[in-house]
């Protein structure tokens, strides 16, 4: 399967990965494609689709409330926060 | 060129679970910021999320209220995309495996009922809150809001009008309401919704080029919102152009939308399974223990008003769109009360107090049977309107039984007919002058005697039996 350049640089865009052009020049996802698509050989006719790797279902919590955590604990890894934020680069959408 | 609108709405509903959907931190709106927030819900790389089973309940709760078909294999997926207000930069919802598919509401539009069809209902957790600084280039981050269980409602495009968009939402807001799976809250956000809306030349089958906007969060916003993009795309096609497909953002304040992002810009979100979180299961046994807990719904208990009991159509549209209300109203009837007496008082005098003290029938100082008591004393001619509405007033108050009330103040009514013929005798001898004013044609001495007697009686003699007597005497003198 072809790769573009150009989805080559939708997916990086997207990942909010900055490569240059020899970055993805030298990229090979053809390769890594194919190797994914050794797969599709299989055939999986007679298998039922699974959801999930393992066979375990409906693992559920009561609601019921327990304390969070203190404030100053949740925000001491933040780089930057105030008035009891996280304070980001302004994005309005 | 007359043009058809083909409206879809995706409505967002927070649950009205204690905890977030993942996690045990409390869901509450209103909270100081970043405080009802842990490792999962802020997305600390190493967490698991575990599902609350609430969620599950009332998601499969609304979908029984909504006729919905109810999955019995479902999972939850990751929606990726970047933005400050998701810690974990993707969202977990449901993507081909919704709790709940295949269902309907039935609305009225104007007298005219008209079915929307629902295509799915799933849940997904809410995202944080942004506040963006005025001046600076910065934006605050509350995360209190992320990880508060939300479910989706996706209608079909069955909508034709910004009417019919409102009376559907309307519909919604009512029946989550009273399966008690949300507060519906708009002003808090506890209810949003996303508009698609296209045209179509009328007697077209087939769709336009649709546009989707964002962040409406009233119910009238979502008439005027329609009403506005339905204009645009009109003006757009009439001068030959071509609508885009794009999503929009609404504007409530300018009342008009602008461009958020064109289909070049659309997100990709990449859905995959998400791995931390196992499929869900549901079987009959569990569906059927959510059904036993539905209540009356909103249609069923309109219906019944009109019809056993006997209101009419507008008043009973009030009860039933009012929970608190209906309850207290339901109660009363179940007590025996004055069915139309009763639907009165709640929907005139104690409403008004309701709002003005922002609370609701729930909250209210007196119970059921104290308002079938007021009624029936009124009934019975032992006050008045007037002063029953005095006696409302004291109930609110001091929640005293209404007879004491009407005792401690006085306010039994004069009905004893020798009483009253005493003091109007006194009143007609002090004003003989209105029995010729009555005589050459003056009907408005009739009232000015009735108002004397009131005014002797203190306000107490009944003013049926007063009216009559007097009536009768001017009568006599204009006939002899």
């Amino acid at each position: 399967m072809k790769v573009t350049t150009e989805q080559i640089k939708h997916v990086a865009e997207l990942a909010r990965l900055k490569l240059t052009d020899e970055e993805v020049k030298s990229l090979n996802m053809e390769a890594v494609i194919e190797f994914a698509d050794k797969l599709s050989e299989l055939d999986a006719e007679q298998i039922a689709p699974t959801n999930h790797v393992s066979d375990i279902y409906n693992v559920f919590r009561e609601d019921v409330e327990v304390p969070s955590y203190d404030r100053d604990d949740i925000l001491k890894n933040a780089p930057a926060k105030a008035r009891g934020c996280v304070l980001v680069p302004k994005v309005v959408e | 060129m007359n043009y058809e609108s083909v409206i879809g709405l995706e409505v967002h509903a927070e649950l009205s679970t204690n905890t977030k959907i993942y996690c045990s931190c409390k869901n509450e709106f209103g909270l100081d910021v970043n405080t009802s927030c842990c490792p999962i819900c802020t997305g600390m790389p190493g967490t698991l999320p575990v599902l609350n089973k609430k969620v599950v309940e009332y998601a499969i709760k609304a979908g029984l209220a909504l006729n919905c078909s109810i999955t019995r294999e479902g999972k939850q997926d990751r929606k990726n995309y970047f933005y400050p207000d998701l810690p974990k930069a993707y969202q977990i919802s449901q993507f081909d495996l919704p709790l709940c598919t295949d269902g309907y509401v039935d609305i009225d539009v104007n007298g005219e009922k008209k079915r929307i069809g629902i295509t799915r209902i799933h849940i997904e957790e809410d995202a944080g809150k942004l506040i963006h600084s005025v001046m600076g280039d910065e934006s605050y981050v509350d995360f209190n809001r992320c990880g508060v269980p939300l479910i989706e409602i996706v209608s079909e495009p069955d909508l034709r009008s910004a009417e019919e968009a409102r009376i559907y939402l309307e519909t919604l807001k009512s029946i989550l309401q009273y399966i008690e799976v949300s507060d519906c809250k708009m002003e808090e956000g506890s209810l949003r919704c996303d508009i698609n809306v296209s045209l179509r030349p009328v007697g077209s089958d087939k769709f336009g080029t649709r546009s989707e906007m964002k962040n409406v969060s009233t119910l009238s916003g979502t008439q005027r919102a329609i009403e506005y993009e339905i204009g645009r795309q009109s003006e757009i096609l009439d001068n030959g152009g071509v609508i885009e497909q794009e999503t929009r953002r609404w504007d409530d304040a300018k009342g008009e939308n602008v461009l958020l992002r064109s289909k070049e810009e659309a997100h990709d979100y990449r859905y995959f399974p998400e791995p931390d979180l196992m499929p869900i299961v549901v079987d009959d046994e569990w569906i059927e223990s959510i059904r036993a807990t539905l209540p009356e719904m909103p249609d069923v208990k309109k219906a019944r008003y009109t019809g056993e009991l006997g209101l009419g159509d507008y008043e009973a549209g009030i009860i039933v769109g009012n929970k608190s209300m209906a309850r207290f109203f339901d109660k009363c009837v179940e007590l025996g009360g004055n069915v139309k007496a009763v639907a009165n008082w709640l929907q005139g005098d104690i409403m008004k107090v309701v709002k003005e003290q922002d609370i609701t029938f729930d909250d209210i100082s007196f119970t059921p049977e104290d308002l079938n008591e007021l009624a029936s004393i009124v009934d019975k001619g032992t006050i008045s309107i007037t002063a029953a509405k005095k006696v409302l007033a004291k109930m609110f108050e001091t929640a005293e039984k209404p007879s004491k009330i009407v005792d401690d103040l006085g306010l039994a009514q004069i009905n004893d007919e020798s009483a009253i013929e005493a003091m109007v005798n006194d009143v007609l001898d002090k004003n003989p002058q209105s029995f010729e004013d009555y005589k050459n044609g003056k009907t408005r001495a009739l009232g000015f005697l009735v108002g004397m007697v009131m005014k002797e009686s203190k306000g107490k003699g009944n003013p049926q039996i007063i009216n009559k007597m007097i009536l009768e005497r001017l009568e006599a003198y204009k006939n002899s």
